[in-house]
């Protein structure tokens, strides 16, 4: 089990490998469709300062306003893979260490994991419950009126929110073995 | 009538039916001790009982509403579907549904869980005196891996015969890989035009995963399709593992001579149904 802080510096994300099971305490922000073809191709410095150095995760929230604020009800991961056209350049433009999602993502993405020493973490699909009581704190919210609330930007203070590495700087991807795998299993099932 | 329904979502959407509990119990039984896919089923069983224990949502992608209502003659489908509305509007404001009703053309949330279509109502009419309700809550990542053929497909040597609908069934779950959220359950449509072949299959998802197809060739083919899957070893959320499907559940329908549609309704671990009667 590794301790992951957000923000993140390059050093302690380069040293992840695939397999390895993550704890990530600190701040992260959920992104989904909407966000990621906001920012795609430009560059927005208020969000740039939330993001730089942390990571973004593919979620779309059930969130209940509670006293003068907001509550998260349940927040597991979203699939990644729609997010693959925008991927590399937010990670470039952004800073963002990394990816919080589920399904894994392509090509373009594990290229720019390598390149600007970032990462990609899967979540258990389907364990919002689980995973909502690992945040802490709803510290802000962002593009909630042009968005709706499961595709606003929410900035939340998380600890020990688990995670594996299925992605890491190092080209490798658990994805793609996994396909690798299965495609000769597939052909000798059919 | 839109209290039943309420009650209703808030048990499909907190709660996850025993049966499909059970399944998934006995799959994190027989993976690896120490291996992703243990830690992946392990999570899902502590989630599955903080949903049940604190009363919220399992998933948070509550998904498309899919409602499988019988009623009598009396009892009129718009009165029916204004009780739904208001329902899943209630339940939307209570944090049991996620805001899911996106206007396709302007891109807008509408904010109230309805929109044009949705919740996907299927009405049935019948001789009982009472409404009949099949709920199912299906996520969106579980929705875009589901697929439908036409046959023959040549690419897959899938012909006009069940071991072309099996060659269909493989294809769609290997391509699927974790992004469903495996361990799915897996309805298959054989026959029918495109829209009856793909509700057909989605309403296999209704049926209990330990209940027995009535059609001895059906039956077989689900037996056959649920080994053959798990040798794929997709595993959990695509990890590998042992369990790639919990079940695999067919139906057919009468099809035209010109076409032969394979419908293959994929359905994440989170499988949330819920039925009830309400007296008219």
């Amino acid at each position: 089990m590794i301790t992951l802080n957000s923000p993140a510096d390059e050093k302690s994300v380069r040293a992840l490998r695939i397999g390895d099971v993550v704890r990530i305490s600190g701040v992260i922000a959920t992104g989904r469709d909407e966000l990621h073809r906001r920012l795609f191709g430009r560059f927005d410095k208020k969000i740039a300062n939330i993001l730089k150095g942390s990571f973004i995760y593919h979620c779309g929230p059930i969130v209940k306003r509670s006293g003068g604020g907001y509550k998260i009800i349940s927040c597991g991961p979203t699939t990644s893979i729609r997010e693959e056209p925008y991927q590399a350049d937010i990670i470039k433009r952004y800073g963002i260490r990394g990816v919080i999602g589920k399904g894994g993502m392509g090509g373009g993405t594990l290229t720019a994991l390598k390149e600007h020493g970032a990462v990609y973490m899967q979540a258990t699909g389907g364990a919002a419950a689980l995973l909502s009581r690992c945040i802490k704190e709803v510290i802000g919210v962002h593009f909630l009126d042009d968005f709706g609330a499961p595709e606003a930007m929410w900035v939340l203070r998380v600890k020990d929110f688990p995670a594996v590495v299925t992605m890491d700087s190092h080209s490798k991807s658990l994805h793609d073995d996994i396909y690798e795998a299965s495609m000769k299993r597939y052909k000798k099932a059919v | 009538m839109k209290d039943a329904i309420l009650q209703l979502i808030k048990t499909a959407s907190t709660t996850l039916p025993g049966d499909v509990a059970d399944a998934l119990k006995k799959a994190h039984a027989k993976e690896r001790k120490g291996s992703n896919a243990k830690a992946v089923l392990s999570d899902i069983l502590t989630n599955i009982e903080i949903a049940r224990q604190d009363s919220i949502p399992l998933c948070q992608d509550t998904g498309t509403i899919n409602l499988f209502i019988t009623h009598p003659k009396e009892i009129a489908q718009s009165f029916i579907k204004g009780e739904v509305n208001k329902a899943v509007k209630a339940a939307v404001k209570k944090g049991y549904l996620l805001q899911n009703a996106v206007d396709p053309v302007t891109g807008t949330n509408t904010g109230t869980g309805i929109g044009d279509g949705n919740p996907s109502i299927h009405f049935t009419q019948s001789r009982a005196k009472s409404v009949r309700i099949d709920l199912l809550l299906k996520g969106g990542g579980s929705e875009n891996v589901s697929a439908q053929y036409s046959l023959p497909d040549s690419g897959l040597k899938a012909y006009r015969d069940l071991d072309g609908v099996k060659r269909c069934v493989i294809d769609a779950v290997f391509r699927a890989q974790g992004r469903g959220c495996a361990p799915g359950i897996i309805g298959i449509g054989i026959g029918g035009d495109r829209a009856s072949s793909y509700n057909i299959a989605k309403k296999q998802l209704l049926r209990k995963l330990d209940d027995v197809n009535e059609d001895a060739a059906l039956m077989k083919l689900e037996n056959d399709l649920m080994a053959k899957l798990n040798t794929l070893c997709i595993g959990p959320m695509g990890v590998g593992g042992k369990t790639t499907v919990l079940s695999v559940k067919a139906g057919a329908l009468a099809r035209v001579p010109a076409s032969f549609f394979v419908s293959v309704a994929y359905i994440c671990w989170a499988l949330r149904r819920a039925s009830c009667v309400v007296r008219g």
